[in-house]
């Protein structure tokens, strides 16, 4: 589904070149549940955003449902984003002057969907998030959880074969979380395709694979000193407190 | 989904309100200053005959030399000798000659004082020459012209005046106590510029009331109402007659010609003629003469007055600093929706989708400008007077074209404006957004 091969991705100043992701390879395949793990500033978001063709790389192959992603344009990439993929992100990025109803609505227009084929998905993914009372609720009036659900049902309303989630659970307390984590868990059995991003060991505990990522690489934990090196970090961290 | 895209621009009107005013305020007054300069100036500069005006021309001949000329124009008007000449020589299709009459009108009921009227000496030709709507009759004819007969033409507010608006014609009116008879009435006719008598600067006053044969009017020995220009020529002839054959110039002539083969023909005949007069020891110079259609008559008379061009230029001057500051206004408006922009482009929307979403919002501010603009080029028009003489501020009307084409204007160049800050725009990196949020 999602296949990245000695992909990199540098940012480029007068100066200085600073490599955001090196060498980096994943395969995740269809029907997955991966979630993706590593420190602040490992790559790892950058990584969701090049998959969720948001971003170009500098050099590898990306191939994304077969394709090779590289030599797309501006239309084929929102194309391809807007047919295949879902998108939650940490920040549930609703837009504030639509409505729950208008937001979910977002994708399916730019698909040139029809009216009332745009009403029943769009009540459908509502209801499925257990939204669908607040559809003319405006982001604000909603709580944190129940924004991320909102994302959610937009991500869901164009069945998207790939979903992917940036710390979707990191604005959230933990009931909230963990009800986001159920549906996550809940459409993943329904057969789509997840790559999450997350800080957290619980919430990575629960996808099916672990992919860590460091300084832009991933890597095979059980080899890498620098994860036994980030443990240690931690656990000192944790122990001073 | 144009029509989705409007509504998102109705909604984002309602978003920074002062923004969204300050924006509308000025392409409103920058599209309203435009329409009120540009209303008089489509007034003056108008074809006042567009069927004809290529068809219908002004001769000229210098009969007063280089010595007394304008830089070696020939004067705009003609002297009688001239003009008899050109109108017995019959060489042009139809061929009329005019001049100014001012003349006391006797009513017809009632115990009312009589009144002045202005209107013109000329001959039948003139009518059918310059399609004059008639309401009742019709002009006079070559019968009537060589019979030196007491006939008039009258228009609709005079004969509304005199006969309460009733069919005048085979009736008599009375002018300058002589006794006419009324052969036709006009609808209202009031050409502007009235291209066929410049040269006593009446382009742009009231409309002519009454009309009489210049035969006749040369057998009651009728002054000119308008102008008699005699420049510094010595021959001004003493009383009537010797006035009549001096060298002071008060009739414009016209002669309408088919193709431009006759018109080349009639300028031929013209330089003929001068030729013959300077045989004749009449003119001490070679033949100086010109034949100009209605439009080149016009931009030779400068019937568009300086300040009206002047003027549009400093309104449209100001129209485009209103739109720069409008780019500006609309930069910081659609950048502060650049978390917006990455989530729509996150959710599919093209770099294509994002022009058009944002180039229609611009296009609804544009709107809402042009509906601002229009009232305040209503009141800009009610105040014209205080910028142009007041005879050429009447002419400028808020008509339907110049109500669609203030829309038209204030979108077009709203949506214009849009073009930068909408590319910045889309320029925006979603996953920088994203991010950043």
């Amino acid at each position: 589904m999602l296949k990245m091969t000695h992909l990199s991705k540098v940012y480029r100043t007068e100066v200085v070149e600073t490599y955001a992701l090196r060498d980096f390879n994943i395969d995740v395949k269809e029907g997955e549940f991966v979630a993706v793990t590593g420190p602040s500033g490992s790559g790892k978001t950058t990584f969701l955003t090049i998959a969720g063709l948001l971003e170009t790389f500098t050099g590898g192959e990306y191939h994304l449902d077969g394709v090779e992603v590289s030599h797309l344009n501006d239309n084929a990439r929102s194309k391809i984003r807007n047919e295949k993929i879902g998108f939650i992100f940490q920040a549930f990025n609703l837009i504030p002057d639509l409505n729950v109803f208008d937001n979910v609505e977002v994708p399916l227009r730019y698909r040139g969907m029809k009216s009332a084929e745009r009403k029943k998905r769009i009540m459908e993914s509502l209801e499925r998030v257990g939204l669908a009372s607040r559809a003319k609720h405006y982001p604000a009036e909603l709580s944190g959880g129940q924004q991320q659900r909102v994302a959610i049902a937009r991500a869901l309303a164009g069945s998207p074969r790939l979903l992917l989630a940036d710390e979707p659970t990191g604005n959230l307390d933990t009931q909230m979380a963990r009800s986001v984590l159920e549906l996550l868990e809940e459409i993943h059995r329904e057969g789509a395709t997840i790559v999450m991003v997350t800080h957290d060991p619980e919430l990575a505990a629960r996808a099916q694979r672990n992919v860590h990522v460091i300084d832009g690489q991933v890597v095979d934990l059980a080899e890498d000193p620098r994860f036994h090196a980030h443990v240690a970090q931690v656990a000192e961290a944790t122990h001073g407190r | 989904m144009f029509v989705h895209y409007a509504q998102l621009g109705l909604l984002s009107l309602r978003r920074n309100p002062l923004l969204t005013a300050l924006m509308i305020m000025s392409i409103a007054f920058g599209v309203a200053a435009s329409m009120v300069t540009y209303a008089v100036f489509r007034a003056v500069s108008g074809d006042p005959i567009p069927q004809k005006s290529a068809h219908l021309f002004a001769p000229q001949v210098d009969n007063w030399g280089p010595q007394y000329n304008r830089k070696g124009e020939p004067a705009s008007a003609m002297t009688y000798t001239d003009a008899m000449a050109l109108m017995h020589a019959h060489k042009a299709k139809r061929q009329t000659v005019l001049f100014q009459v001012l003349m006391s009108v006797m009513p017809t009921q009632g115990s009312g004082l009589p009144f002045k009227s202005a209107g013109y000496a000329t001959y039948g030709d003139f009518f059918s020459m310059f399609d004059v709507p008639f309401q009742y009759g019709q002009g006079w004819n070559a019968q009537d012209d060589d019979n030196r007969a007491a006939v008039a033409v009258i228009s609709r507010d005079l004969n509304q005046k005199l006969f309460g608006g009733a069919n005048s014609v085979g009736r008599e009116i009375e002018l300058e106590e002589q006794t006419y008879r009324i052969v036709g009435v006009t609808e209202h006719w009031d050409p502007k510029p009235r291209f066929f008598d410049m040269f006593n600067g009446n382009a742009y006053t009231d409309a002519s009331e009454v009309y009489i044969p210049f035969t006749h009017a040369i057998d009651l020995k009728m002054d000119t109402g308008g102008n008699n220009s005699c420049s510094g020529v010595g021959n001004r002839g003493v009383g009537w007659d010797g006035w009549i054959r001096g060298e002071c110039v008060w009739i414009s002539p016209w002669v309408e010609l088919d193709s431009k083969a006759d018109a080349d023909e009639y300028l031929q005949f013209l330089h003929a003629y001068a030729q013959e007069q300077q045989r004749a020891g009449r003119f001490s110079w070679a033949p100086n003469v010109r034949l100009r259609d209605v439009n080149a008559w016009l931009e030779f008379q400068h019937a568009v007055p300086p300040e009206s061009r002047l003027s549009l230029t400093v309104a449209l001057g100001f129209f485009v600093i209103c739109l720069v500051n409008t780019i500006g206004l609309l930069l910081a408006k659609f950048m502060r929706r650049a978390p917006e922009i990455g989530i729509r482009r996150a959710l599919g929307a093209s770099r294509a989708d994002i022009y058009r979403q944002f180039l229609a919002e611009a296009g609804m501010v544009g709107l809402a400008g042009g509906v601002l603009g229009l009232f305040l080029t209503g009141l800009g028009m009610a105040g014209a007077g205080m910028v142009f003489e007041p005879q050429i501020a009447r002419l400028a009307h808020l008509d339907m074209s110049l109500v669609a084409l203030t829309l038209l204007v204030a979108i077009g160049a709203t949506v214009l404006a849009a073009f930068y800050p909408t590319w910045r725009a889309a320029q925006v990196q979603p996953a920088w957004q994203l991010k950043s949020n």
